[in-house]
C-alpha cells in the first residue's frame, strides 16, 4: 500500500528515510506539535514550496531543461483564485474555478512557450522563458485595474477556512478555520506530490530521464524529443499553477512580489539545486530548508550584523537585505560541489 | 566529341524572389522604418522617435553583441552578462561623479573628456571582472548548458548583490554633462543630443567590429572558430584564448553598453543589467544565435519598434518585443541570421 502510494521510488537511504517522515510528521502534526501563527505560516509556507518545487524538479531535474517562468505560472494559478474569489465571491466553488482556470492558463501559456522554443533549442528555452515571465511581470503591475497593480489585492475565502470559524478543541489546541485550511494545503500538496512521483516513475518518466541523459539518442529509438519536453512542461506549469492557488488560498492576498517575483524563481532552482535535481524527494528536502533558513535565519543575519557594526564592509555583507548573496553563493557552490544535491549525497554514502 | 550534357550547370542569377527572401532581414529595418512613418504620420515626431529607437537600438546592440560571440564561439550561454551590464554602469556614473566639475562645465572637450574616461574605467573594470567570471564560474561547466545557466545566474546574483554592498541599496540619480543635455532642432524635429551621440557611438562599434571581423586575421579566426571550431584548433590555433579574449571584449562590451544606458536614463540600479538582459536575450534569439549582424538587425528593429509602438499605443509597448520575437521566431525558428555551423 505504501509502496504504491510512493510509486515504488524508496528514499533507498536510511538517514534519507528518517529526514523526510520527520518532514512528513512535522507538516501533518504541525498545528499540535509547534502552536502559534509563526509556525503554522512556516509550515503552509513548507507545504506550498514543497510542491512548487517538486513541479520545478519534473523540468529541470527530470527533462533537463531550465524554465525561468516557473513564477509566472505560480502566479497565474495564485491570480486565478484570487480574480476568482473577488468576482464570483467567496466560496468552495470560486475557489476550484479559480484553480482549474489558472492551471489551465498555465498549461496554455507552457504549450505555447515550448512549441516555439523547444522545437529548435533546449537553451532557447530558458531566454525565452526569461522574457517571457517578465513580460507577464511588467504586464501584472501595470494592468493594476484587473490586478491590483504593484499592491496586488486581498480576497475572501469560504467562512469555513477562516480564523472566526472556531469548531472547539483538541489536544489543547483550538482547532480553528485556519487550521482546516492548513490541512487542505497540506492534503491538496501532498496528493499532487504524489502524482509527481507517479509520472517521473512511470514509463513516461524514464523517457524524460533517457531525454535528459541523451537527447539525441532518446530521438534515435524513436521517441519524440519534443512532444515529451512539451507534455512534461505543461504538467509543470499546471502543477506550479496549484501550488500558486494554494498560496493564495493561504495567504487570501495575491500581489506580484509574493507571487512573480524573480526572487522567487531563485528560492525555487536553489530548493530543486540543494536538495538533489532529478529526485522529488529531493524537492520535499530542499523546500524545508529552504523555508526553514528563510524564516529564522535572517534573523541570525539581522543580529550578526549587529554586531559587527563596527566593521564597516563586514556588517553591510551580513544585512538581511543581503540575503541574495549569500543564497547566489551557496548557489554557485552547490552546483559545482554537490550537483546530485541532499538526497545524491546521502544515496551515494550508503 | 559529344555536346555538354543537358544538366550543364547554368550561371543565371538567382530568381528575384530568393534574392529578397535572403536580404529579407536587412529589409526589415527600412520597412519598419517606412510603417513607422505611415502609422505616425507626422513627419517631425516621426524623426524624433526614429532617432531615439535608433539610439535605444544600438546600444542594445553594443550590450548584446559579446553574448551573442561568446555562444557562437564556445557554446556558452551567459546568463551573468547582465551583471557587466550594471557595473559597467557603476563604475562609468562613479567616474563622471567623481569628476564633476568636468561634468558641470559648459565645454564640450571637457564634458567628452569626462564621457571618455568614463568609458574607459568601466570597459577595463568589466573586462577585468569578465576575466574573472570566466576563469571562476564558466570554465568549470563548460559543454554542460544546464549547469552553465545555473552557475551563471548565481554569479549574475552575487555581483548584483555586491553591487550593493559597494553602492549601497538605493538607485543613483545624475545629471549627464553639460553639453550633453538638451536638444537639437532638425526640421522641427527634437532630437537630443545624447542620443545623436550614442546613435553614432553604435555605428561606429559596429563598422570598426565588422572591420576587425572581415579584414584581421584575429577576425578570421573568431569567424572560423564559430562555424567549426575543431578544425580551428586542428589547425593549430589555441581557441581557448581567443575565447578568452572575446570574453573579456565582449564584458566590456556590456560595461561599455552598460554606461551608455546609465547616461541615457540619468539613474541606474543594480538590477538594471537583469532587466536589459530581457531586451538583450530578445534581440539575440531574433538575430540568431551566435550572428553579430542577426544582433544588430534584431536590436534596431526592438528600438524603433518599442519607440513606435509605444508613441502609438502606449499599453501595448509592454509585450511589443514579446510579438516581435514570437512573429519572427514564427517566420524563422532558428532567429532571422543563424550562425551556419559546419558540424
Amino acid at each position: 500500500m505504501l509502496m504504491r502510494l510512493i510509486s515504488g521510488d524508496r528514499p533507498r537511504s536510511a538517514i534519507l528515510t528518517v529526514v523526510l517522515l520527520a518532514i512528513f510528521l512535522g507538516l501533518l502534526l504541525a498545528p499540535f506539535l509547534f502552536p502559534g501563527v509563526r509556525s503554522l505560516e512556516t509550515a503552509a509556507r513548507i507545504s506550498v514550496f514543497i510542491l512548487l518545487a517538486a513541479s520545478y524538479d519534473l523540468l529541470l531535474g527530470y527533462t533537463g531543461v531550465v524554465s525561468f517562468a516557473h513564477t509566472m505560472f505560480f502566479g497565474m494559478g495564485a491570480y486565478g483564485v484570487g480574480l476568482a474569489s473577488q468576482h464570483m465571491g467567496r466560496g468552495f466553488g470560486s475557489l476550484i474555478v479559480g484553480s482549474l482556470a489558472g492551471a489551465a492558463l498555465a498549461a496554455a501559456f507552457a504549450f505555447v512557450i515550448a512549441l516555439f522554443s523547444l522545437r529548435v533549442r533546449a537553451i532557447f528555452f530558458a531566454m525565452i522563458t526569461l522574457a517571457v515571465a517578465s513580460a507577464v511581470a511588467v504586464l501584472v503591475s501595470q494592468l493594476s485595474q484587473i490586478t491590483g497593480g504593484e499592491d496586488g489585492f486581498t480576497f475572501q475565502i469560504p467562512r469555513a477556512l477562516g480564523p472566526a470559524n472556531r469548531m472547539g478543541e483538541f489536544m489543547g489546541v483550538s482547532i480553528t478555520g485556519k487550521i482546516l485550511n492548513y490541512y487542505v494545503i497540506f492534503f491538496t500538496s501532498l496528493a499532487f506530490f504524489l502524482l509527481l512521483l507517479r509520472i517521473v516513475n512511470s514509463p513516461f518518466g524514464r523517457v524524460l530521464q533517457a531525454i535528459r541523459e541523451n537527447d539525441f539518442r532518446a530521438e534515435a529509438i524513436g521517441y519524440r524529443v519534443v512532444r515529451y519536453r512539451t507534455i512534461a512542461t505543461c504538467i509543470s506549469a499546471a502543477m506550479a499553477a496549484v501550488a500558486g492557488s494554494l498560496f493564495a488560498l493561504w495567504l487570501r492576498y495575491v500581489g506580484p512580489e509574493t507571487t512573480l517575483s524573480f526572487e522567487i524563481m531563485l528560492d525555487i532552482l536553489l530548493m530543486v539545486v540543494i536538495g538533489g535535481m532529478g529526485t522529488i524527494w529531493g524537492a520535499a528536502i530542499g523546500a524545508t530548508l529552504m523555508v526553514l533558513a528563510q524564516t529564522y535565519l535572517q534573523d541570525l543575519m539581522g543580529s550578526a550584523a549587529e554586531a559587527t557594526l563596527a566593521v564597516p564592509m563586514l556588517s553591510r555583507l551580513l544585512d538581511p537585505d543581503r540575503w541574495l548573496l549569500w543564497l547566489g553563493v551557496l548557489f554557485i557552490l552547490s552546483v559545482y560541489f554537490f550537483p546530485a544535491g541532499i538526497v545524491g549525497r546521502l544515496r551515494a554514502g550508503r | 566529341m559529344t555536346d555538354a550534357p543537358a544538366h550543364r550547370p547554368t550561371m543565371g542569377d538567382l530568381p528575384l524572389a530568393d534574392r529578397i527572401a535572403r536580404a529579407m532581414p536587412v529589409l526589415l529595418v527600412p520597412i519598419l522604418l517606412v510603417l513607422g512613418f505611415l502609422a505616425i504620420g507626422n513627419p517631425s515626431s516621426w524623426l524624433t522617435l526614429t532617432v531615439s529607437g535608433l539610439a535605444m537600438g544600438m546600444m542594445i546592440f553594443v550590450m548584446a553583441s559579446g553574448l551573442t560571440l561568446v555562444f557562437g564561439l564556445m557554446d556558452v550561454i551567459n546568463f551573468g552578462h547582465g551583471a557587466f551590464i550594471s557595473v559597467g554602469a557603476f563604475v562609468g556614473v562613479s567616474v563622471v561623479l567623481g569628476l564633476a566639475e568636468w561634468t558641470q562645465a559648459p565645454s564640450l572637450l571637457l564634458n567628452l573628456g569626462v564621457v571618455l574616461l568614463a568609458v574607459l574605467a568601466a570597459m577595463a573594470v568589466t573586462g577585468l571582472l569578465g576575466w574573472a567570471f570566466e576563469r571562476v564560474i564558466v570554465k568549470p561547466v563548460y559543454g554542460a548548458h544546464l549547469k552553465q545557466i545555473l552557475v551563471t545566474v548565481g554569479g549574475l546574483i552575487v555581483i548584483e548583490q555586491l553591487i550593493h554592498v559597494i553602492w549601497g541599496p538605493d538607485e543613483i540619480f545624475f545629471a549627464r554633462p553639460e553639453m550633453l543635455k538638451g536638444a537639437i532642432t532638425f526640421w522641427g524635429a527634437a532630437l537630443e543630443k545624447y542620443r545623436l551621440l550614442a546613435v553614432a557611438v553604435g555605428l561606429v562599434l559596429f563598422v570598426a567590429m565588422r572591420m576587425i571581423f572581415r579584414r584581421t586575421k584575429i577576425g578570421l579566426i573568431v569567424r572560423a572558430g564559430v562555424e567549426n571550431g575543431e578544425m580551428v584548433e586542428a589547425l593549430g590555433y589555441r581557441l581557448r584564448l581567443v575565447f578568452i579574449g572575446v570574453f573579456i571584449a565582449g564584458s566590456a562590451l556590456a560595461g561599455l553598453g552598460g554606461v551608455m544606458w546609465g547616461l541615457y536614463q540619468e539613474v541606474i540600479t543594480a538590477g538594471m543589467g537583469e532587466e536589459m538582459m530581457i531586451l538583450v536575450f530578445i534581440v539575440v534569439i531574433i538575430g540568431g544565435l551566435g550572428s553579430v549582424e542577426g544582433a544588430f538587425i534584431g536590436a534596431l528593429l526592438v528600438g524603433l519598434l518599442q519607440n513606435y509602438i509605444a508613441f502609438l499605443e502606449p499599453k501595448v509597448a509592454l509585450i511589443s518585443n514579446i510579438g516581435l520575437m514570437t512573429a519572427i521566431l514564427m517566420w524563422r525558428p532558428q532567429g532571422m541570421m543563424p550562425v551556419v555551423k559546419a558540424k
